[in-house]
């Protein structure tokens, strides 16, 4: 599908999101409590059909963080980036989309070991690189290890 | 029922116990330690345990040039270490909007599909270790060697070869190149029949193998599980065919897709794959076209300010990189959706209520690489 | 392509390795010491412990181009117990070293470790700004046998299980070989 209908359509589902396009993927940034209907959304209706989760990830801004979700349709490949933003550094929380999208569930036990986010209605959210009793979290841009890290 | 029969009885129905398939294991093809809950020798749940070999990959990233991170792509997924490489160059270069020449892509392509060969064939060697037969383990790594030296001629390296660089490739190709590739090719067009010969029909592979380990199309796609193990069970994923990169929209190839979607497919598919990747040098081997092998770069590489993404079709799987940047000479974020990670997800649902030996059998199938995993 | 080989008089007159050996065995002693350091130095059977790229070489090693199975390396072992020695070969991490320890532990004498690959040796091309990674295998065990590389060609893992021949060569039964102290 176009780009330019691919657009109105992200449009009429969400009018208050934010939506950039003419890079690479077209972006789209929604609210943390439009998130999961959102994609729901997108799964289900039959005009986009994004089935495909390729990639979940998150990024420190030092101020806040944003969790970017690249999804694709087997039917239509088209690709889309979805993102959310989190101002709460203390207790960084946000909607899984495990109950959608099956291949977030290892993806976003790698966010909460990395960056501490805790994903609310998660089947079995634990770490999973790092020990049980790690303190930190590694991928922040605060974060300090005298003991373990050589700098250069 | 009196106190005996009532013991007598006890110790015979079976109860659930859990075992450590440890990280220090020769089926587990690297340090994966899955936890098994076992009623008898029937598996009844599986909770991989990762992080044994997490060094940290993303974070150390976050300090180093983009030069300096293709070394370390190399050691993810260390068989197809050359793909890797290659998805970091073609992003950088998608940054800067640059065009390599035609010989650069020619032959990156070359040799990815030389890497995807030797990769299938170590996977091929291991696999029929796993299943028993140790003879498989020799005949693969006799191919392998030979690829091995058209690798070491050309780029220096045996394993690890560092041999694309955002720009182009960072020597020319040795004269002898086009001649060893085409007598490799010759060679092992004889020998890939020997492979169907030794285990694919073979009764007691395909025993252990037909209708284990069964996934549908439908929770393929819900679980991201590309690469050999997608296509087998229908989902057509292949990075190559659609959303094709280097010299890929010059050849003819087919994907290889099944619907059976078990074990014996997933291994069908990577022998097709070995096929096919032939079928892809013989079309490029003989046309690669004149030209610089390189195009002139700063030394000092910085990107624009943005976020980019660049899909490449690696031996297991679909791999991704994912580089935010803001301007400086090291990224700000970059990260790395490795295929095997993906992959992993699915091995619960694969191996409900098989027994402990078609586990092993199916993790081979699913052919896991663990640093690429944990990163 | 291939590496020079060395002489076979270059091979036994080792004078580096010879000023660990203290003299004054006795005729009878040295027999022996020599009958039994031949037996245990042609047959070290490894234990099966790959974690990263190192690993691979090492099975190409094993492999019927060069074949360790003339060095005596026959079998691999899939239980500690019954290994002589470890090839550490790959990163070794903070959450897998216990688990190192644990396996080194569980062998029985007299056992020896091979650090294969720079990151065994020192960390590697992990030393710097990396969270997770023990710098050095002999941080955790006491290493016999440094093989550089990154991966080390399978000939230079040949060449480090020789030097690992000639060290068990100069063993005698009369004193305990040099033990690190717990």
């Amino acid at each position: 599908m176009e780009i330019d209908k691919l657009l109105e359509l992200v449009k009429s589902y969400q009018p208050e999101a934010e939506i950039v396009s003419g890079k690479q993927f077209l972006t789209v940034t929604v609210d943390k409590k439009n998130l999961h209907q959102f994609a729901k959304q997108l799964k289900e209706s039959d005009e986009t059909r994004f089935d495909y989760l390729f990639c979940q990830s998150a990024v420190d801004y030092n101020d806040h963080f944003v969790v970017v979700c690249h999804i694709d349709s087997t039917k239509y490949r088209h690709q889309l980036v979805l993102k959310t933003k989190i101002t709460d550094r203390e207790n960084p929380e946000i909607d899984s989309l495990c109950d959608i999208w099956n291949a977030a569930e290892f993806h976003e036990r790698e966010i909460f070991d990395l960056f501490g986010i805790k994903f609310t209605n998660h089947p079995d959210l634990r770490k999973i690189f790092l020990d049980n009793d790690w303190v930190g979290f590694p991928l922040r841009k605060d974060y300090v290890d005298p003991v373990n890290i050589v700098e250069r | 029922m009196n106190m005996e029969e009532a013991n007598i009885q006890s110790l015979i129905e079976e109860q659930e116990f859990t075992i450590n398939m440890g990280p220090q294991h020769p089926s587990t093809h690297g340090v994966l330690r899955l936890i098994l809950k076992l009623q008898g020798e029937m598996v009844r749940e599986v909770k991989p345990q990762l992080g044994y070999i997490h060094r940290g990959i993303e974070k150390m990233c976050e300090k180093m040039t983009y030069q300096q991170i293709i070394h370390l792509t190399d050691r993810l997924d260390y068989f197809s270490a050359h793909i890797l490489n290659e998805a970091v160059c073609l992003n950088v270069e998608r940054a800067l909007e640059i065009e390599v020449p035609d010989r650069v892509k020619y032959v990156r392509t070359i040799l990815d599909e030389l890497n995807r060969l030797a990769s299938h064939q170590l996977w091929w060697c291991a696999y029929g270790m796993d299943l028993g037969a140790l003879t498989t383990f020799f005949y693969g790594l006799r191919d392998r060697e030979k690829i091995l030296d058209i690798f070491e001629e050309t780029c220096g390296a045996r394993l690890l070869f560092s041999f694309n660089v955002p720009g182009g490739l960072m020597y020319d190709i040795h004269p002898n190149f086009q001649k060893r590739i085409k007598e490799f090719i010759k060679y092992f067009r004889k020998k890939l029949p020997e492979y169907d010969a030794l285990l694919t029909g073979n009764p007691i592979m395909q025993e252990r193998t037909i209708g284990i380990g069964y996934i549908s199309k439908e929770d393929a796609i819900n679980y991201g599980l590309t690469g050999p193990p997608g296509r087998a069970s229908g989902f057509s994923c292949d990075v190559r065919a659609h959303q094709p990169y280097s010299a890929y929209p010059f050849v003819k190839f087919n994907e290889a897709l099944f619907t059976e979607g078990d074990t014996f497919h997933r291994y069908k598919v990577r022998i097709a794959e070995m096929w096919e990747s032939m079928s892809i040098i013989e079309q490029l081997v003989d046309n690669i076209p004149e030209g610089d092998y390189s195009v002139k770069m700063k030394p000092v590489i910085k990107l624009p300010e943005g976020e980019y993404y660049q899909r490449v079709e690696a031996a297991r799987g679909e791999f991704g990189v994912y580089i935010v940047s803001d301007g400086n000479k090291t990224p700000f974020r970059m990260k790395f959706r490795s295929p095997n990670f993906c992959n992993l997800a699915p091995l619960h649902i694969l191996s409900i209520d098989q027994k402990i030996a078609d586990l092993v059998a199916i993790s081979g199938s699913l052919d896991f690489v663990i640093p690429d995993m944990d990163r | 392509m291939g590496i020079k080989s060395m002489k076979d008089q270059d091979f036994r007159d080792n004078e580096t390795l010879d000023q660990f050996k203290k003299s004054g065995s006795g005729i009878l002693l040295s027999t022996v010491d020599a009958l039994i350091n031949w037996g245990r130095s042609n047959s070290v059977w490894p234990l099966t412990f790959a974690t990263s790229c190192c690993g691979i070489e090492m099975m190409a090693t094993g492999g019927s181009r060069h074949d360790f199975a003339r060095f005596g390396i026959e079998v691999y072992r899939a239980s500690p117990r019954q290994a002589d020695v470890i090839v550490v070969a790959g990163t070794i991490t903070n959450k897998m070293a216990p688990v190192l320890k644990r396996l080194y532990d569980q062998m029985a004498e007299p056992k020896y470790v091979i650090a294969m690959g720079a990151c065994a040796i020192s960390g590697g091309p992990f030393y710097f700004n990396s969270y997770h990674v023990v710098r050095g295998v002999d941080h955790v065990v006491p290493v016999d046998v440094y093989v550089p590389g990154c991966p080390p060609r399978p000939e230079a893992l040949l060449f480090g299980v020789m030097q690992l021949q000639r060290k068990i060569k100069l063993e005698t039964i009369g004193k305990k070989r040099n033990k690190v102290k717990e």
